[in-house]
């Protein structure tokens, strides 16, 4: 177990800092605090892959001096998993950007339950 | 191959590819095109229906020039091809009702925007029903968040903007959790196709190593889609969300964008971790038991609403309960009784949501039960129709819910590991429950408005007529006779179900 876990020491980190970023896009009132959450719990996920993906001592699979052989080179799908994810995050980070810019024009205010609660108000 | 087999792919790629091009017109030619547009997917994917119940087979397509183990893939089997077919429609009937509160609600030069965020929800939609590769499924995940957030801010109000923080926070936490399942799963058996995944995840599972990241896994996916989909605890967004967008938002919201989830979830119990494994993990239990909480305290909140689409909105989750309840029950028969309640739901609330603005308009706007009293009798179409769809969620026979709840109640007999007496409690409380607020709304709507004459004057003179909303009221009919044809003809679309189970194996 502890062996385990000192040879995957890379997982380990990325796991907790998923857990980090997860609670604190949950729980944080603050909106700014939120998007740090999600973004530190998107890259956790990007750390986790990269992890896994890399084998010491090989190279990525680009083909210059004719070593074919299998056992030179990594696989190159989590790579791309990588880029693939950061596009999506980059997309739903701006849109989270956006909507707090439009609620902070509207209310002056990041917390969501000063928001929440001035919502009611409106409706009385 | 047959020329056919190609209709998924283009039916993605045509609401893809009309989503970017939407952007460059003007209001009118974005209606137009995206009825066009929605209207040949739809006999697509009905063609696509005729020719699988003809052939049988499920089909993979490949997509790209890398074969299996490493390119990407689309399979299209009965089952998917039917719903894609039945999401279409209902798609278009909740734009159709809709129409003049789109135009009416949403600033001018935006409307044609509310029609791409349409044209790349039923993309992403119609992705997630056929692609057959766990990451592209991820992708289209996302896509149908993004869209369906620009669907419910694009009334712009306070109330709105707020409604799509909250839908996008709760959506990132779930996607958050789906990605990291999915990386997880990805690393254990070293695919993303999800017919490779199935294959290693049973060969893992046979030899009882990586137990504890599988389950793990399997957990994150379950719980990231539940949280998607507005099961029960997660359900915050939901009221505001469908209770203040506009009421064709409102209507696919709730009746397509969560069951896109709920189906992907179905998806990969299935195709990708294999029922057995899914049993065995226990995993089920939990969303039973969430199920079983949801159904009971989703009705309660709707009973102690005073707004009828919030009413609405919290009879969602109620029902959103049910499908995970069946999902939860962890026999084949479980699962068909959840995919019907998929179908039936999605037709009644759309139709709720349809016929609920239509008595809201002939009060005057209000949302408000005691402002609604008599609108029955001002809009007499959407009278009848929110009655009809009040029935068919209680349960009354010849209406669609009637049919969920009776395979859902003989799933549940059919049940020996101990879930079915809290099963079959939990369907007659709710049942109850459901009747308590719905039979409230049609009793109010219906009784004469004679002591609050007076606030409602301004609804009396709004009085709807066929000949003023033709649009409306033929789409509040096709709505009824798609309940209708739920409720009396299921013995063939349970079959129907059924059979695209087994080709999902």
């Amino acid at each position: 177990m502890g062996g385990n876990l000192l040879a995957n020491y890379g997982e380990a980190v990325s796991m907790i800092l998923f857990g980090i970023g997860f609670s604190n896009l949950l729980l944080q009132k603050n909106l700014i605090k939120k998007i740090i959450g999600l973004n530190i719990m998107d890259t956790a996920t990007y750390l986790f892959l990269a992890e896994k993906g890399y084998i010491a001592g090989r190279a990525a699979p680009i083909v210059v001096d004719n070593v074919t052989s299998v056992e030179a080179y990594i696989n190159p799908v989590p790579s791309g998993l990588v880029l693939t994810g950061i596009v999506v995050s980059v997309s739903v980070t701006a849109l989270m950007l956006s909507l707090t810019i439009r609620l902070y024009r509207r209310y002056h205010t990041l917390d969501m339950d000063e928001i929440s609660t001035m919502l009611k108000k409106e409706d009385q | 191959m047959d020329f056919i087999q190609n209709f998924p792919f283009f039916s993605i790629l045509l609401s893809l590819g009309s989503g970017v091009l939407t952007s460059i017109m003007n209001k009118k030619a974005a209606r137009i095109w995206n009825t066009f547009i929605l209207t040949a997917i739809t006999v697509m994917s009905a063609v696509l229906f005729v020719y699988m119940l003809d052939v049988g087979e499920p089909y993979t397509f490949m997509m790209g020039h890398f074969p299996a183990p490493w390119g990407n893939e689309i399979r299209a089997g009965v089952l998917e091809a039917g719903m894609a077919l039945f999401f279409c429609i209902v798609m278009m009937l909740s734009l159709k009702g809709g129409q003049e509160h789109i135009d009416a609600e949403i600033e001018e030069t935006k409307v044609n925007l509310y029609y791409i965020m349409i044209n790349l929800l039923l993309s992403s939609l119609l992705a997630l029903i056929y692609t057959n590769d766990l990451f592209t499924a991820y992708v289209f995940v996302e896509i149908n968040t993004i869209s369906a957030c620009g669907l419910i801010m694009i009334r712009q109000s306070g109330r709105t903007i707020e409604a799509a923080t909250r839908y996008m926070i709760m959506s990132c936490l779930g996607s958050g959790l789906l990605l990291m399942g999915l990386c997880v799963l990805y690393d254990i058996t070293g695919h993303l196709l999800m017919s490779n995944i199935k294959e290693s995840v049973a060969y893992v599972y046979a030899q009882g190593t990586y137990k504890v990241p599988l389950v793990a896994s399997i957990g994150m996916i379950c719980v990231g889609l539940a949280i998607k989909s507005a099961l029960y605890p997660f359900h915050t967004w939901l009221p505001d969300a469908y209770g203040y967008s506009t009421v064709s938002s409102a209507a696919i919201l709730s009746s397509l964008v969560s069951k896109g989830y709920i189906f992907l979830l179905i998806k990969i119990f299935f195709r990708v971790v294999g029922f057995d494994v899914i049993v065995d993990s226990k995993i089920v239990n939990i969303l039973f038991v969430f199920g079983l909480f949801g159904m009971i305290m989703g009705s309660v909140n709707a009973i102690l609403e005073n707004d009828i689409r919030r009413m609405i909105a919290f009879s969602s989750v109620a029902q959103i309960g049910y499908i995970y309840m069946g999902l939860g029950l962890g026999t084949t028969i479980g699962i068909v009784a959840s995919i019907f309640h998929v179908l039936s739901h999605a037709s009644t609330k759309s139709l709720l949501f349809i016929a609920g603005v239509g008595l809201t308009d002939a009060s005057g706007g209000s949302k408000k039960f005691v402002d609604l009293t008599g609108s029955g009798y001002r809009n007499p179409m959407a009278g009848v129709a929110f009655a009809i769809g009040a029935c068919s969620m209680v349960g009354i026979p010849m209406f669609s819910g009637f049919i969920s709840k009776l395979l859902f109640a003989q799933a549940a007999v059919a049940n020996n590991v101990g879930k079915q007496l809290p099963t079959l409690i939990c369907l007659a409380v709710s049942t109850v429950l459901n009747a308590i607020y719905f039979m409230k709304t049609v009793i109010r709507i219906y009784t004469p408005s004679g002591r609050n004459a007076k606030k409602t004057q301004a609804g009396e003179a709004a009085l709807m007529s066929m000949k003023e909303h033709p649009l409306y009221h033929v789409t509040l009919l096709f709505m009824i006779i798609l309940n209708m044809i739920l409720g009396c003809c299921s013995q063939p679309i349970v079959d129907w179900i059924t059979s695209g189970l087994a080709m999902f194996g």
